[in-house]
């Protein structure tokens, strides 16, 4: 939302286009950040089928965190069962 | 009535509530969603049976409360549709979440309230409780006082809402069994001319799979304020288009409306203030007070929400005393809410003025000619001795 916009040309109700939670970066809401160590994930998409986001982006049977989206939720950590996903605390 | 305008009506006897439900088939709405509760009830009753008998073309939704039934009828108006509720009392305030919904998204549905008394002690009858607990929610608010007014408010209520300027959900209140549940004589429309003055809804917030939006976001810090002041600014809108409807409204129908309904007002030195199907006995009380020589007027309040400003102030800063009579209690409050409305309009400019507040009928209880003769009495006799800084009670045991 730009905060240039005024009341007059803000639209009707509180409503807007579709597709702009693209633009809304949610990732500085994490407190710990999943990290994958790719040596023990076995490519199982397990991560991938649980991120409530979805901030676990699949290409073939690889998966990328797109940090930019990750809240840290942990469910990924969590629910890995090679327990290849770490969460580690971020730097302030 | 002109000749022109009696062809375009039938006169009949219906209850309040099925005047309403009358009025909501003849608007042709698509989407009707309610629950049951007294003294409402037959409203959806009769709404279900239109549905039921193919005479209304329009999808009846049951729920398990009221908080689904607006719900769903939000639902259905963000998809397009013309849609419709009724409720009362709790009912009301179990909707109250999704009243600032309503209105927030700025839909333009119609609600019909037959106005109940809120537990506890929990209680079925009339007074103004439900009504003004929804004073702030965003809804154009009227009152009916009986079934005539009713009638016409409930086609007009969607002209209003519907109206590009507007897009506000509005709420049509009528006191519960005095009106919703006594059968009158009024004049309906003809089903064409309806259909010719409402036509279908072609405005507002609609879902639309070619054109994705997203309704009900989250906008905080930066964008809530501005949603909720574009939100204000039709309220204020509303006022010119109210005139409006109701002027096309007298065109076709020979009946006029006013924010304010005043009797004798002309040369009145003492007014009665009152809402609903009280204002009808304050007109017989003033009848009877003008006989003994009493300057006496009266004035209804049709519209309550957007406040009539000016018409008030123009109105109410003729008189010497202004007696306030409200069938809803605000515990802690200076005074009742109408009271406050008048106060906050002719004050401080008009100061001469003085207003006194009475509270009376709370669940129910009956208010006679003889009743408001006597407020009226009391209420002059207060003013004059200058002690009008408390609310009154009238008609209560031990007061
Ligand atoms: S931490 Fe939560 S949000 Fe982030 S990638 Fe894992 S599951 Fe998704
Ligand atoms: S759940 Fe674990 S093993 Fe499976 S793909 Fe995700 S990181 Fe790899």
């Amino acid at each position: 939302m730009s905060t240039t916009v005024t009341w007059r040309e803000i639209d009707l109700g509180g409503s807007v286009a579709g597709g702009t939670s693209e633009k809304y970066k949610t990732g500085n809401w994490r407190v710990e950040k999943p990290v994958i160590d790719y040596e023990k994930c076995v490519r199982c998409l397990i991560c991938w089928l649980y991120c409530p986001e979805p901030a676990i982006i699949r290409n073939g049977n690889e998966v990328k965190i797109d940090y930019d989206y990750c809240k840290g939720c942990g469910i990924c950590a969590e629910e890995c069962p090679r327990k290849a996903i770490t969460m580690v605390p971020e730097e302030i | 009535m002109m000749t022109e305008a009696l062809a375009r009506q039938h006169r009949i006897a219906l209850t309040g509530n099925d005047a309403v439900a009358y009025a909501v088939k003849q608007a042709n709405v698509d989407v009707i969603s309610a629950y049951p509760i007294t003294p409402q009830t037959f409203v959806v009753e009769t709404l279900s049976r239109y549905v039921n008998d193919g005479e209304l073309n329009a999808k009846f939704i049951n729920v398990e409360s009221e908080h689904s039934a607006l719900s769903a009828v939000i639902g259905a108006s963000l998809a397009g549709a013309r849609a419709f509720t009724a409720t009362a009392s709790q009912g009301l305030a179990y909707m109250w979440e999704a009243l600032y919904a309503a209105s927030g998204l700025r839909l333009p549905i119609v609600m019909a309230l037959a106005a109940r008394a809120l537990s506890a002690p929990i209680n079925i009858h009339n007074d103004h409780s439900d009504f003004f607990g929804m004073r702030d929610a965003g809804w154009i608010m009227f009152n009916g006082e009986e079934a005539q007014e009713t009638y016409d408010l409930t086609i007009m209520a969607f002209k209003i809402a519907e109206d590009p300027r507007v897009l506000l959900p509005v709420v049509v209140s009528y006191d519960g069994f005095i009106v919703s549940h006594a059968i009158t004589n009024f004049y309906a429309l003809n089903d064409d001319v309806v259909k010719e003055f409402l036509g279908v809804r072609t405005t507002g917030p609609r879902i639309d799979p070619d054109n994705p939006r997203t309704f009900g976001v989250l906008a905080l810090q930066d964008s809530y304020f501005e949603f909720k002041r574009q939100q204000y600014e039709a309220m204020e809108n509303s006022r010119q288009v109210i005139k409006e409807v109701f002027q096309k409204y007298e065109e076709i129908s020979g009946r006029s409306y006013a924010p304010l309904k005043e009797y004798m007002t002309s040369d009145a030195e003492t007014c009665i203030v009152a809402m609903g199907s009280t204002v009808g006995t304050a007109r017989h009380a003033v009848k009877t007070l003008r006989e003994a020589g009493e300057k006496a007027g009266v004035v209804g309040i049709l519209q309550y929400r957007p406040w009539p400003v000016k018409e008030a102030e123009q109105l109410f800063s003729r008189f010497k005393r202004i007696i306030v009579m409200e069938k809803v209690m605000s515990p802690g409050a200076r005074a009742g809410p109408v009271y406050e409305d008048i106060a906050a309009t002719i004050y401080p400019k008009h100061s001469e003025v003085k207003i006194i507040d009475f509270t009376y009928g709370l669940g129910g209880r009956d208010i006679s000619t003889r009743g408001i003769i006597e407020i009226y009495k009391k209420g002059k006799e207060l003013i004059d001795k200058g002690k009008t800084d408390r609310v009154y009670f009238h008609g209560v045991r031990g007061e």
